[in-house]
């Protein structure tokens, strides 16, 4: 692994023999990789994992549930570009096994580095910023030279358009009920999930779907989903989640959604230098100072002085650097957090966002 | 300001004694929770008899009462000291059960005293095993199915129901104590009983038996605005078989995918929620490794074992945290002490894995049972920290100071086993298990026969076969040797592997740059800046995370507590750092492996290594600090042990040079000096063949006392009687030859021991005190109940004993702390042995004395001169008596008459106006009751021991006490005393009535006397079987046994003294210097 300011990590390969270029990045959650791998939010970008055994419990067997959503996938393929560990398991042990790590990023045609020391890999991120990076594995030998070449001509990760391949063509549906839409920017499974188990049909439309094309499907609610890069490279989905808002459409932003959200209500976004990407990041309530445990991955995030001129207000901050982890419209139901109340991987304590866009939609 | 104004002051109660189950990790806890109290302003007091904790120092407690923890003692305080507030859950279940019925008698009511932390109404919620059911489906939190029952009758019933096996547990218990597994009706009767009787309540529950299950836990915090976090998870690698305190532990868990950990963790909120914690809390949970079914087990409403490991396995102060919550702080206003700079609400990312590895002190205890099952036995523990499991296992193998170097490759090998034998060995599971399934890989067999067999995850016995198969091909090829060192392999272990030593490997190692990095334990992985001092070293590793300065001091701690070697040297590790910090020297560092420490907070110095104890990894951290001395001689035998290899590795030893600590030790050279000072010691000699033994036993005359003359773990000390003995112990050990010799010496019978502590500067010697031994010589000294100052010595032996003292310290240049042990027979003072070091007496000593003997010696180990100490304080300040505590209970099987070998698992010590005084509190605090009227049994083996016993019992007589016994000792007694003496019959002969078995049943005798004969204290003869009977019984039904004629005497006197006196309370007094 060859990072852009020239450090090269030597390590064992695994998964696929390719060279993959993306944005390097880490997560501090000690369980749930399938989850986080098939997330498509990691688009563009190699996962680092800094709990240091990886692939312990392998890779379960593909299930769905009653609604026909995978169960621990994200999505229906690996999205990171490639993976990097500290230690791999060579056999897995669990009752929902299916293969190893390394066998399916072998299948996914993901390459994968392993012994390397990702401990001193986070900590040069976190004091230096995440930056480009690349990841060849081969059965002959790598010359970190080439590599480094090729990285600097790869496109960069704020130059890529990620959430169009990340977004669904055609509307799908889920479940049965009224129609809750999900606006697909690289929506996570569990997103429909919880939709779904709020008794509602979960519309999953294009990124780009317009404001009428998201009405058409007369739904009690809309939800901007998850998904990769800069939150304003989506004027296409500002402009339509912000008309359907002002019409006073009950709204729900996750993520990527919640800063598109934002931007369509006149606030701003910036790139936080390395990012939140875990499963213990402490969120406070404005007004009623409770601090809840929240599962993350973003790079982007909401500028808290572009709010006082916006139509959103601070909802949640993030308690250890005060970022903008949730803002709640003005005057109309529209609510969005930074954070993933949809967890998965990570805690359930933030479900209670899902009762809140039930609650918004029932009362319209 | 977020706590009540209202709380001035606060007491809070201890653990007392160390037991299995209950062990240091409450001096860590109570340690934290007076710290948190003092930041506050708030006025602490604090009871506890554990004399040898840092928490009973003055230093955090505004006020400390080393009294019994129990209802009426606690009471007593409330009433002179009126505290505002109470914390119970930082002293074990003996701090919570006291709590709960200080609660229940309305004393805390009627005094307005607030409880602190989680109220007892959660307590009960979580305690009672009836209501934490109940409590459970309220939150819809699954449980095993199962049955609350107080007799026999309704256990079978409920065991029909639920099929066989059941599992037994007791209600407010520690250490799963008089839990167990039935696998029939049998069986059932006999858990059944035993868990009844050690209930407080009177009650068991009945459950379905998942042994096979994996045994997870969470550790939880939750402040009272609902606020609550997971700081830690943990997998048990043996499974639900073994209780936690003796099974192997991960953290976080291994095998768990992202939806088994999230749903049992959002469990963990939900009933913790429901029980109503506030502070900390552990859930412990069964879930079935082939599907997604779990159930909560219990949860412990304090702190515990567990939330210490926690604490130290991810850097979060839990005890800490916990007292501020107890006082009101959200955990939203409290910081992370790490980063100082992120919030306490927030669960910690780990970047590495921990091995928690419980350390068994089975040899000790020679019929114990060792198997492993739901009533823990373990003595101590170590954790170690690694970037992969094979490394953290193996360095938990090392640390435990046990004999072994890592899974494999080991000085002794395995016993070898057939095929059967070593299923047999997995089934069962023991101590050893571990070593078995390297064993039964090494053979073939696959992971699923070896699950099936022991219920260890296919994942964890994958790793142990990782590293059987690197064994296999060791080598000091550059890439070979980096690939064995990550996957946790010491120099040791590879060195026997390729044939080199140790010293060989090291160098093949540095000169290929093959070097562990040092990493920090930051709570979060990296993702924020943390300057924390907090360490560990890996082969996991390209970088340093931090430089030192360099130049400093390095103090090896005590590693994991053990028969012999438990918290007092952990006082003396703390003590020795504050010592050094307070003369002046800036960077102190500290190595330590035992989680259950406060050595092992990483705000007592300034940089804390956990890390083994061994040469390689002390000589790794020394290259590393660039140190410039090491201090050996507070960490008891294991860094004593280290000395002589680091000195001659070229690392300097601060205090006492090595050669003078090798001429104390060696008991030739001893032997040599004493002669010079003319000295007297009992007759030895350092024998190589048994011939020449037994010549020198026939000469010196039996008894003898036997001990190997290095130090072998498992090798026994032992007291012999006869040539047949001799021949016996001999073939019990490694055969003698010159370089290990048999040291054999004449045992003195009839004699008094006696123990003095000191300090010495090379010039100066400070006599902290002479203790005496109130038991006769023979009992272990860490068994012996002992006295300040000596009661029964005269001023001339006093005198010539302080005299011998500073001759001898002059003599061996000590430059720090030493102890000295004497034996007095007719009138004539003995030496027995020098050491020079930390003894388990110290903290004793120094809290009798007002002088803080640490202190001082780091003063002579800096090279500074010891101040004036006037002679003698400690023989003008009262008694003070320091009292054995046994864990003989956890113990299947094991006896309690007590020997040559330390069997004692703790100690507490009391002070008092007179002898007695500090007596009858002393022995309140290790358990016994102090009866003022009832029956006493007394059975005596041997003319002698029934003579020596006359004026006891007669006074036992006297004081209307029921005298009970068998017939022999019956005979002899009848007509000797003013009252009657009644017959009972020995348990092995159940038809005779009335029968000591039933007697004990119907809690008809309230105390024993059982003293073997003097030429029976050779163990297990077949003859005394039955004695031994009454003594476990009388054991398992908490009725006190007295098995010397000292104690016996004693005990009755103080019983005595009681009739017509009370107790003192008096806080202890700060040390002077």
């Amino acid at each position: 692994m060859v990072l852009d300011d020239g450090t090269v990590f030597e390590g064992e390969g695994f998964g696929a023999s390719a060279t993959a270029f993306g944005e390097v990045v880490f997560n501090t959650g000690m369980v749930g990789y399938t989850e986080a791998l098939t997330d498509p939010s990691y688009g563009g970008q190699i996962l680092s994992l800094t709990y240091p055994l990886a692939g312990n419990y392998g890779v379960p067997r593909p299930e769905k549930d009653g609604q026909g959503i995978p169960s621990g996938f994200e999505s229906d393929r690996v999205q990171a570009r490639g993976l990097a560990v500290h230690s791999l398991a060579e056999t897995a042990s669990h009752w929902k096994l299916a293969m190893t790590l390394d066998e399916w990023l072998h299948s996914e045609g993901v390459p994968g580095i392993a012994g390397i020391d990702t401990r001193e890999l986070a900590s040069k991120l976190r004091s230096g910023g995440v930056m480009m990076g690349a990841l060849s594995v081969s059965g002959d030998a790598v010359d970190p030279e080439d590599v480094l070449k090729e990285l600097r001509r790869a496109e960069k990760y704020a130059d890529g358009r990620f959430v169009e391949s990340a977004s669904v063509k055609e509307p799908v549906s889920y479940g049965s009920g009224e129609a809750v839409v999900v606006v697909d920017a690289g929506a996570k499974n569990a997103i429909l999930r919880n939709v779904v188990s709020m008794g509602f049909r979960a519309v999953k439309v294009p990124w780009d779907s317009t404001a009428d094309q998201i009405m058409a499907h007369s739904p009690r609610a809309v939800v901007v989903s998850n998904g990769p890069g800069d939150p304003e490279r989506c004027e296409k989905t500002a402009a339509a989640v912000g008309r359907l808002v002002s019409e006073g459409l009950p709204a729900l932003g996750i993520c990527l959604g919640a800063q598109i959200m934002a931007l369509a209500g006149g606030a701003k976004t910036y790139k936080l230098p390395y990012g939140h990407r875990g499963q213990n990041k402490p969120c406070l309530e404005e007004g009623t100072g409770r601090v809840y445990v929240t599962s993350q991955n973003h790079g982007y995030c909401v500028d808290p002085g572009s709010l006082p001129g916006s139509e959103y207000e601070l909802w949640f901050k993030n308690a250890d650097d005060g970022t903008v982890e949730g803002v709640r419209h003005r005057e109309k139901p529209a609510v969005a957090v930074q954070f993933h109340p949809e967890a998965s991987p990570g805690p359930y304590d933030c479900r209670f966002v899902f009762d809140r866009l039930a609650e918004l939609a029932g009362a319209r | 300001m977020p706590r009540s104004e209202s709380l001035g002051s606060v007491l809070v109660l201890g653990s007392g004694a160390i037991k299995i189950g209950e062990a240091g990790e409450f001096d860590y806890s109570g340690s934290q929770c007076l710290k948190a109290l003092r930041e506050d302003g708030i006025r602490s007091v604090l009871i506890n008899p554990n004399v040898a904790t840092i928490q009973t120092d003055t230093r955090f407690a505004d006020k400390v009462y080393l009294l019994p923890v129990t209802p009426g003692y606690v009471e007593s305080l409330i009433e002179s000291e009126r505290p505002d507030g109470i914390m119970l859950a930082y002293g074990g279940q003996t701090a919570l059960n006291c709590g709960v019925k200080l609660d229940e008698s309305g004393s805390l009511e009627r005094h307005g005293i607030r409880v602190l932390g989680t109220p007892v109404e959660g307590i009960k919620r979580a305690e009672d095993r009836q209501r934490f059911k109940d409590t459970m489906g309220e939150c819809g939190v699954p449980v095993l199915r199962s049955r609350t029952v107080s007799d026999f009758e309704s256990a079978k019933e409920a065991a029909a129901e639920l099929g066989y096996p059941v599992i037994v547990r007791v209600a407010y218990t520690l250490g799963g104590k008089g839990g167990g597994v039935a696998r029939n009706e049998i069986e059932l009767h006999e858990v059944v009983g035993r868990g009844v009787n050690a209930s407080m309540v009177g009650q068991v529950l009945v459950e379905e038996y998942v042994g096979h299950w994996k045994q997870i836990e969470y550790e939880v915090m939750r402040d009272g605005a609902s606020n609550s976090v997971i700081v830690c998870n943990m997998e048990n690698v043996l499974s639900m078989r073994a209780h936690t305190g003796d099974n192997i532990v991960v953290a976080p868990s291994q095998t768990l995918d992202n939806s088994e950990y999230h749903a049992m963790r959002t469990a963990s909120l939900g009933a913790t929620g429901r029980v109503g914690v506030v502070g900390e809390c552990n859930i412990q949970y069964a879930l079935d490794p082939g599907s997604d079914r779990y159930a909560a087990i219990e949860i412990n409403p304090r702190l515990s074992r567990s939330s210490a490991l926690a604490s130290k396995a991810t850097g979060y102060p839990l005890a800490y945290m916990s007292a501020k919550i107890g006082l009101g702080y959200t955990l939203p206003e409290l910081e992370n002490r790490i980063t100082r700079s992120t919030t306490a609400c927030f669960e910690p990312s780990l970047d590495y894995v921990v091995c928690k590895h419980p350390r068994w002190d089975f040899s000790k205890f020679e019929m114990a049972n060792r198997r492993l099952g739901p009533t823990m036995k373990s003595v101590g523990e170590v954790m170690a920290v690694g970037r992969t499991f094979e490394e953290a296992l193996q360095k938990s193998i090392r640390m435990l100071d046990a004999g072994r170097d890592g899974l494999v490759l080991n000085r002794q090998a395995e016993p070898d086993m057939s095929g059967e034998e070593l299923e047999r060995a997995l089934a069962e599971m023991d101590d050893s298990i571990l070593y078995r399934i390297a064993q039964a890989v090494s053979a073939g067999m696959s992971t699923g026969r070896i699950r099936e067999l022991c219920a260890v995850d296919p994942w964890f016995v994958e790793k142990m076969r990782a590293i059987v198969e690197e064994s296999r091909s060791v080598s000091l090829e550059p890439g070979r040797l980096a690939q064995l060192k990550r996957a946790g392999f010491s120099d040791r272990q590879i060195a026997r592997g390729a044939g080199a030593s140790e010293s060989e490997v090291r160098r093949a190692r540095k000169e290929a740059g093959i070097l562990p990095a040092v990493k920090q334990i930051d709570t979060l992985s990296a993702e924020w800046p943390a300057k924390t001092n907090y360490l560990y070293m890996t082969y996991g590793g390209d970088s340093h995370d931090l430089e030192p300065p360099g130049g400093g001091v390095l103090v090896l701690g005590a590693g994991p507590y053990r028969i012999g070697s438990s918290v007092e040297f952990d006082w003396g590790t703390v003590n020795m750092v504050w010592g050094l910090q307070e003369n002046g020297e800036r960077e102190v560092s500290v190595v330590n492996c035992n989680p259950e420490t406060v050595s092992t907070d990483y705000d007592i110095c300034s940089r804390l290594y956990f890390e083994e104890l061994t040469l390689e990894r002390i000589l790794d951290i020394a290259e590393f600090e660039r140190s410039r001395g090491v201090v050996a001689c507070v960490g008891g035998q294991t860094a004593n042990n280290l000395a002589p290899d680091l000195d001659g590795a070229g690392v300097q030893i601060l205090g006492t040079r090595a050669r003078d600590v090798d001429r104390a030790e060696n008991r030739s050279t001893f032997s040599a000096e004493l002669d010079k000072l003319h000295i007297r010691q009992p007759p030895w000699q350092a024998l190589s063949s048994v011939p020449e033994a037994k010549e020198f036993a026939r000469q010196a005359g039996y008894p003898v006392l036997v001990r190997p003359s290095y130090v072998l773990s498992g090798a026994a000390m032992r007291v012999v009687w006869s040539p047949g003995g001799l021949s016996e112990y001999v073939r019990s050990v490694p055969s003698p030859s010159p370089d290990h010799p048999v040291v054999i010496s004449k045992f003195m019978l009839d004699s008094l021991e006696l123990d003095v502590d000191g300090v010495c500067d090379g010039e100066r010697v400070v006599i902290g005190a002479i203790v005496e031994h109130i038991d006769r010589a023979g009992v272990h000294s860490g068994d012996a109940m002992m006295c300040i100052p000596p009661w029964r010595l005269d001023n001339r032996i006093m005198e010539k004993v302080a005299e011998y003292t500073r001759r001898i310290a002059l003599t061996f240049n000590v430059r720090g702390p030493f102890n000295l042990q004497f034996l007095v027979h007719d009138g004539t003072v003995y030496v027995i042995e020098l050491n020079i070091r930390a003894s388990r007496s110290m903290p004793f000593v120094s809290k009798m004395a007002r002088t803080n003997l640490i202190s001082l010696a780091s003063r002579a180990i800096l090279g500074r001169p010891l101040p004036d100490v006037p002679d003698g304080a400690w023989k003008n300040s009262g008694y003070g008596i320091k009292a054995p505590q046994f864990s003989f209970m956890q113990l299947d099987g094991a006896d309690i008459v007590l020997g040559v070998e330390m069997q004692s698992t703790g100690e507490a010590a009391c002070f008092g106006d007179s002898f007695y005084d500090a007596l009858a509190k002393a022995l309140t605090s290790v358990g016994y009751g102090l009866p003022s009227g009832g029956a006493a049994l007394v059975t005596a083996g041997g003319a002698r021991a029934k003579e020596d016993l006359l004026g006891t019992v007669a006074l036992l007589s006297k004081l209307g006490f029921r005298v009970l016994a068998t017939e022999h000792t019956a005979e002899f007694f009848r007509g000797r005393l003013d009252g009657p003496v009644e017959v009972v019959h020995k348990i092995s002969e159940p038809g005779r009535e009335p029968n000591i078995a039933d007697l004990l049943h119907g809690r008809k005798i309230d105390f024993i006397i059982n003293v073997p004969s003097t030429s029976t204290m050779e163990k297990y003869a077949g003859m005394l079987y039955d004695e031994y009977q009454i003594r476990r019984k009388a054991l398992e039904m908490g009725v006190p046994v007295l098995t010397t004629t000292e104690m016996a005497e004693s005990f009755v006197r103080t019983l005595e003294w009681l009739k017509s006196n009370e107790t003192t309370r008096r806080p202890l007094e700060p040390y002077s210097r």
